[in-house]
């Protein structure tokens, strides 16, 4: 296993691609053990995180330290095309998304927020092992984009005067350059791989954009206009030495990129802002509008927005000018980043949690943090209620995006022929004794071939009838009855009693709401929910079903520590 | 000796041929078997048991989860799929497919019919948990008889 080298200064005993510092984000502690088995075994240097926000502060402290991203798009603490979106805007590196679920629009969704790739689970090995395609295509194409510039920048000096030449023609300076010039340069840089602290000019020192660095680059647009805006004009403004026109050139395309994406995600919203928002519950209407109260978007240029939330601290700020002023429908914040601000926004903070990148001090706070948030732009009706509507979109469920399913049918579960057909949860182990899997236990008492599957059936047997007399081998296992997996059992045993786990806090199950709808609402997904709040649209579930559901709860949660039964069938 | 070495092997046969003719494991699982080596020869189970552990407090997650009065539907859709997730890694792939039943009910709201899914769902998870732990445990025991787990290479 070659994984002696961190970085590509070494020499060609540990070639390309062995060695690749990946580092790989699930939620998932199975995938994210058996990933790192696999990225091991095709000879890269694997780092593992369970967390979002682990994630990025290993990169952020590391600087350089990674050669490529693997996350999964479902993670708790972030959405995982979030992440994406950051790690390529701070530390432009490749990123490969990864999820079972590979709905197109899913798929797409990656893609537009810049993977490289996507992977649906289960990952194979052979699918990691190419992984390293994406690290060497992104080096050669800022190759190229050097290339270009200095191409460009020949060019700009023979014709004076031409200082929008560069920002017009940016992406067709390529086509200037001859490709024997290219091919050659390429080979030339591939060959040495010393991304990190390079200091020749023709080689990219990967340049990490900070938060500062990024503030200082959009009121340097700000301040020239966006519209008029180019590399040149930029970096004189921002004037810090060490910047090259080609790191501002390329930070400016992403920039270029993340505005029209929130452009085409707000103008999506808006377009469903005017469905429903009556159907909002009261408890989400309060919480929109002290929301709204607080924070305003004022933004009259699509693209001048530069309000930013981070996740604890919410830090507004807004570097136009334009906005400067006070906007009619409610307090506008204009200061930048200060402890104020994130004071008089706590109570927020309390009652919805951003999927937030915890310990983000106002000087980190990554600032690509919730674009969805930033209703720049097109407040069309400029009215308190579209704001209100659209900040409930993340917050009343997707109603916005969705039609409302016709609940099916419940039928009336009154009457016992009427209950639709719960599996009755039958023993599975009738021949074999259940234990924990960690103990060791003597062989099971299954000598004759396999028959359990043949005896798993969706009977139509209601569950809440008594166990049936044709079990009888239930009653003669050995086993402690509390792990017998069936519902009716359950119902004998039936006690008052309820785990305090069972119930979470209504706050607690509004948060993760909030938070699912939050991520969902980064884009326009295909669950189809109707409205949550709406507590009418639960189907009536009789008491003796839920108290059953507990007990299966208490078994399940019993059959892990379940003691060792010996059925002593075998014989030695 | 012998015979019980013997028969012991046969059953561990057995119990692997049903695995997959019963489709409760599909490749996935021969590919982890395939990860395992030297440096860590006890991954497969510890990867099977971390499966174990992360899908049984999903599942008491969901009993909890539908036990509401008022079921937050996201927060089961969210669970069913990490279930979903977990289960495709070592190839379960009967845990997985219930899983997707499950996942359209719940997206219908179909309280009922969840419910029917997770009791589904727990089966399934059972029977692929007692089957992998009694292949486990022939294992061990075939060792310690002092034999060796026959080679049976299945193509899928």
């Amino acid at each position: 296993m070659m994984e002696s080298s961190k970085g590509f200064s070494s020499p060609r005993s540990t070639a390309f691609p062995a060695g690749l510092r990946v580092l790989v984000v699930d939620d998932d502690p199975t995938w994210l053990k058996i990933l790192e088995k696999m990225l091991k075994k095709c000879s890269y240097e694997v780092t593992t995180c369970g967390l979002a926000r682990d994630a990025l502060k290993l990169l952020r402290e590391r600087k350089g330290g990674y050669d490529i991203v693997i996350s999964d798009v479902n993670m708790p603490d972030m959405d995982g095309f979030k992440l994406l979106e950051l790690v390529g805007l701070e530390m432009d590196l490749p990123v490969i998304m990864m999820s079972v679920d590979g709905e197109t629009s899913r798929v797409k969704k990656g893609v537009q927020h810049g993977a490289c790739d996507y992977l649906l689970k289960p990952i194979r090995m052979k699918e990691l092992r190419n992984i390293w395609q994406h690290v060497f295509r992104k080096r050669i194409h800022e190759v190229r984009d050097i290339e270009s510039h200095e191409g460009l920048e020949g060019l700009q000096v023979t014709q004076s005067g031409f200082d929008q030449f560069d920002d017009g023609h940016f992406f067709s300076g390529e086509d200037m350059l001859t490709p024997a010039k290219k091919r050659k340069d390429l080979e030339n840089k591939h060959d040495e791989k010393d991304f990190t602290d390079s200091s020749s000019s023709t080689k990219k020192a990967r340049v990490v954009w900070s938060v500062d660095l990024h503030q200082k680059f959009v009121k340097a647009v700000n301040l020239i206009g966006y519209d008029k805006v180019g590399p040149k004009k930029i970096l004189d403004l921002m004037n810090i030495p060490w910047l090259t026109r080609e790191n501002v050139a390329s930070h400016l395309q992403k920039y270029r990129l993340y505005l029209s994406r929130l452009q085409k995600e707000n103008d999506l919203k808006i377009s469903y802002g005017g469905m429903k928002h009556s159907d909002l519950n009261p408890q989400d209407a309060a919480r929109a509008l002290s929301r709204q109260n607080s924070i305003n978007f004022e933004q009259n240029d699509a693209t001048n927005c530069n309000s930013r939330i981070s996740g604890n601290n919410l830090l507004i700020q807004n570097l136009n000018s334009k906005s400067n002023e006070i906007n009619p429908r409610g307090t506008t914040i204009t200061e930048k980043s200060s402890p104020g601000i994130s004071h008089s926004l706590s109570p927020l903070e309390q009652e919805m949690k951003f999927p937030a990148i915890d310990g983000i001090t106002p000087g980190s706070y990554s600032w690509r943090e919730v674009p969805e948030i930033q209703f720049h732009q097109e407040n069309a009706g400029n009215q308190p209620e579209d704001c209100f509507r659209r900040v409930a979109v993340p917050m009343g469920g997707l109603q916005n995006h969705v039609q409302i399913d016709q609940l099916l049918p419940v039928t009336s579960i009154s009457s016992k022929a009427q209950l639709p057909n719960l599996i009755e949860t039958k023993p599975l182990n009738v021949d074999y004794a259940i234990s924990s899997f960690t103990q060791a236990s003597p062989v099971k008492t299954r000598i004759d071939s396999f028959p359990v599957p043949t005896k798993i059936h969706t009977g139509n047997q209601q569950a809440i009838q008594p166990p049936s007399t044709n079990k009888p081998s239930m009653e003669s296992q050995a086993f402690n009855p509390s792990c017998v997996t069936n519902l009716e059992s359950s119902q004998r045993n039936f006690s008052s009693t309820t785990p305090e786990s069972a119930f979470t806090s209504p706050d607690e199950v509004l948060q993760v709401g909030w938070l699912q709808d939050y991520s969902t609402c980064l884009g326009l997904q295909n669950i189809e929910f109707p409205d949550f709040g709406d507590p009418s649209m639960v189907a009536e579930v009789p008491m003796h079903l839920y108290t059953a559901l507990k007990f299966d709860f208490e078994q399940l949660s019993d059959q892990s520590e379940l003691p060792v039964i010996n059925q002593g069938l075998f014989i030695a | 000796m012998d015979a019980r070495l013997r028969q012991l092997q046969r059953r561990w046969v057995d119990c692997r041929d049903a695995l997959w003719r019963e489709g409760i494991l599909d490749s996935m699982f021969l590919e982890l078997q395939q990860l395992q080596d030297e440096s860590n020869p006890d991954f497969l189970l510890e990867t099977v048991a971390l499966f174990f552990t992360n899908s049984e407090k999903l599942l008491r997650d969901l009993f909890s989860d539908l036990a509401q009065q008022n079921v937050d539907f996201k927060r089961v859709d969210a669970h069913i799929h990490q279930l979903k997730g977990s289960s495709s890694s070592i190839g379960a792939k009967r845990v997985t497919n219930a899983c997707i039943a499950f996942r359209d009910f719940c997206r219908a709201r179909n309280h009922i019919e969840c419910l029917r899914c997770l009791q589904q769902l727990k089966e399934e998870f059972l029977l692929v948990k007692n089957e992998l732990e009694t292949l486990f445990e022939l294992e061990n025991q075939i060792v310690a008889a002092g034999g060796s787990i026959p080679k049976v290479q299945r193509r899928f």
